[in-house]
């Protein structure tokens, strides 16, 4: 899409606007100069799917639109979260073991909690979510999923998209 | 060359080939109106609110297919426009409105008459633009025009600061576009051209559904050549109206919640619909899954978003019509259908739905009926939205193209008056009638002043029955008669009324009258206004509630006379 102001805010006045509901997205610059990518997760069956694309191409401003969720494409998917949680002396050795276990990292520990970065795919971040809850979650910030397509060039430099 | 931005917009409007403008000067575009008086050739028209720039716009581009153009001030200026946007974005009419926004330094300060119009307008424009530089004004202009007239048409707002007016910036007119994220779609698949085609040549009870996009391609030749060639009758969409003669032996008329209880009942009996230019509206589907039931369905739009949208396709054509239907008609074979246009017969010899019941009361369908003779069906009748709306596409037999205007998607009431001042100025040579609800007139009657001050022969018939007729009819069928908010009890005197703007003006009281009457408007070198005073509660039928289907078929309810 284009990189230009208000050109998240015409896709989400869509969404709203047709009552389609996204459960997260991520928005950013891509490798082309003056472009943006953006992932984000839908809920529907198929139909709703090709609604949604249909009605991002309708935008002047969006480029092209690919459906990256699973058995559609060979993609990657990822999302980060940064988690908050709850540690007294006694367990933080064991908050800190689970952490490794899910490959995450300590980003900073205070007193009474400590901050994990984690990143993964949702079901990743949903179980470390899972396993942390019995210590207390304090805050959570999700970055939403993002992805690319594997392989194939998916550039979006403008010659390929006549 | 070196201008200013008020400059450089007057000289796009040219280059695009503007030569009416609809709008109302204020602070913020101040500059601009102050350079058009230097630009004799783009002619302003002072409507008296900006809902009357932006409907008269759209009628203006209606009737003659080029992109209309309404102009506003900031604030409260642009707010007034949205209505007429957003019935021109539902109907898909090409607008450019341009607004004035107030200084760069201001915006987002609360300032003085500043509102977000391109944030409000973004669900209801096909796109719009903030112009913060005087040389982006150019391209910006050029790209709106573009996107306006191509693909699906729709409208596009322009919102410029008061200090871009001012800023100097080289001009020069872009000659193309490059818009990467833009490109419609108008060459048609010729696998998707051969398969429908075999479709059409294989059925056997078929139906053409036509819709705007017969009147927005121009395809009216090649539609009726369809027809024609393969003995299909033809059913017309309310925005379709006028885009097959209904004098045809080939034309069935409207069907829907208001249409022709026959061409509502053909669909169920059909093998085959064909869409053509329309968008399967839920006033033509009823319930999407009682529609068409026997019927596979062919969809041909322009816009891909259709297709599938509303009912499942068969075969489904993104294009231009007129490119789609020139390759079609190559493909589809002569042929005929005589038990299927037997049974359409029947169909309306057992369902009689333009049949006017016999009394001497001042009928609505009447006056529609007369107005149909006297003018031949050959006037441009312009709408609003209700009872007044339903009768018209009902009863006007409408001889030539593009000659029903009327607001079908959004429904706006008042359209019908600063759209018929905008129709009327587009074909100087045509008779335009503009048929009005009493409520809807009273939104937009202070266009009455416009309509004088230019002597634009514009005539009014108002369908006076002191009500909101439809949301009256609403109430009587859904809730027990009982009319809340729905009855004028303070209502002026209209003919009183038009003649304080100097419009002359008449009352019709009785069935007798109403055609001599309508003939004498006609022939009036100027406005007129005709007060036609009918039955209060009549209502429009046949009806199919909403949400239901032809199985819940209104026709005539028992007791009509009784009330009557």
């Amino acid at each position: 899409m284009e990189d230009k102001p208000g050109t998240l805010n015409r896709i989400a006045s869509m969404f709203r606007k047709r009552g389609f509901n996204i459960s997260s997205l991520a928005v950013g610059k891509s490798e082309t100069s003056g472009l943006s990518r953006m992932t984000f997760v839908v809920d529907g069956d198929d139909a709703t799917v090709e609604q949604v694309t249909k009605q991002l191409y309708k935008l002047v401003d969006v480029i092209k639109v690919s459906d990256i969720s699973k058995g559609n494409q060979d993609s990657v998917l990822r999302e980060l979260a940064l988690i908050k949680v709850n540690t007294t002396a006694e367990n933080r050795p064991e908050v800190l073991q689970l952490a490794e276990t899910f490959r995450s990292s300590i980003i900073d520990v205070s007193l009474d909690s400590v901050i994990i970065e984690v990143t993964g795919d949702d079901h990743k971040v949903d179980s470390l979510l899972r396993i942390l809850d019995p210590y207390g979650i304090r805050e959570v910030m999700r970055t939403g999923r993002i992805g690319l397509i594997r392989g194939l060039d998916q550039s979006l430099s403008t010659d390929g998209l006549s | 060359m070196k201008l200013t931005g008020a400059e450089i917009v007057c000289e796009s409007l040219l280059q695009e080939g503007v030569d009416i403008l609809f709008g109302i000067p204020g602070g913020a575009i101040l500059p601009l109106y102050q350079t058009m008086s230097k630009y004799p050739a783009l002619k302003h028209i002072l409507v008296r609110h900006e809902q009357g720039a932006s409907m008269g716009a759209d009628g203006y581009s209606r009737a003659t297919g080029k992109v209309g153009v309404c102009m506003a001030t900031s604030g409260p200026g642009a707010t007034n426009l949205v209505t007429g946007l957003a019935t021109a974005q539902m109907d898909s009419v090409p607008l450019v409105a341009i607004t004035g926004q107030v200084g760069r330094e201001a915006i987002g300060k609360d300032a003085f008459q500043e509102c977000d119009i391109s944030g409000i307008t973004l669900p209801i424009t096909k796109h719009n633009y903030l112009v913060m530089k005087a040389e982006d004004i150019a391209s910006t202009i050029k790209e709106a025009f573009y996107i306006a007239a191509t693909g699906r048409p729709g409208p596009v707002l322009v919102d410029i600061p008061k200090d871009v007016f001012t800023e100097y910036a080289e001009f020069s007119y872009p000659e193309s576009v490059n818009l990467r994220g833009y490109r419609p779609i108008t060459d048609p698949d010729p696998i998707r051209i051969s398969e429908a085609a075999s479709l059409i040549n294989n059925a056997e009870r078929p139906l053409i559904m036509s819709g705007h996009g017969v009147t927005i391609s121009h395809s009216f030749d090649q539609i009726r050549e369809l027809a024609e060639k393969a003995q299909i009758p033809v059913l017309t969409t309310l925005l379709g109206r006028s885009t097959f003669p209904d004098d045809h032996i080939l034309s069935v008329g409207m069907p829907g919640m208001h249409g022709l209880a026959y061409a509502s009942l053909a669909i169920d009996e059909a093998d085959l619909v064909i869409g053509l230019g329309m968008r399967f509206d839920d006033r033509i589907t009823g319930k999407v899954s009682a529609f068409a039931q026997n019927a596979k369905i062919i969809h041909v739009d322009i816009d891909p978003a259709e297709i599938d949208k509303n009912v499942q396709t068969d075969v489904a054509i993104v294009g231009d019509l007129k490119k789609v239907l020139l390759s079609l008609n190559k493909e589809v074979v002569s042929t005929t259908h005589t038990s299927w246009l037997n049974r359409i017969n029947d169909l309306k010899k057992d369902h009689p739905s333009l049949k006017i019941r016999t009394t001497d009361k001042l009928l609505p369908q009447h006056v529609i009926h007369d107005l149909s003779t006297a003018t031949n069906g050959n006037a441009i009748i312009v709408t609003g939205v209700g009872q007044h709306q339903m009768w018209a596409a009902q009863h006007y037999s409408f001889n030539d193209p593009n000659s029903f205007i009327t607001s079908g998607g959004l429904g706006s009431m008042g359209y019908e008056v600063p759209a018929a001042m905008g129709a009327q100025l587009g074909s100087p040579d045509k008779v335009v009638w503009s048929v009005c609800g009493d409520g809807g007139f009273q939104m937009t009657m202070s266009e009455l002043a416009t309509i004088a001050e230019h002597n634009i022969p514009v005539k009014f018939a108002i369908f006076n029955n002191g009500y909101l007729g439809m949301v009256r009819q609403w109430q009587e069928i859904f809730y027990q008669r009982d009319y809340y908010a729905t009855h004028y009890t303070g209502n002026p005197d209209w003919v009183k009324l038009a003649e304080a703007f100097g419009i002359k003006a008449m009352r019709v009281t009785k069935r007798a009258d109403s055609f001599e009457t309508i003939r004498e408007a006609t022939d009036y070198n100027g406005p007129v206004l005709v007060d036609f005073v009918i039955e209060e509660e009549e209502n429009v039928y046949p009806m199919i509630p909403p949400g239901l289907s032809t199985a819940d078929l209104i026709e005539e309810p028992l007791g009509e006379e009784a009330k009557s």
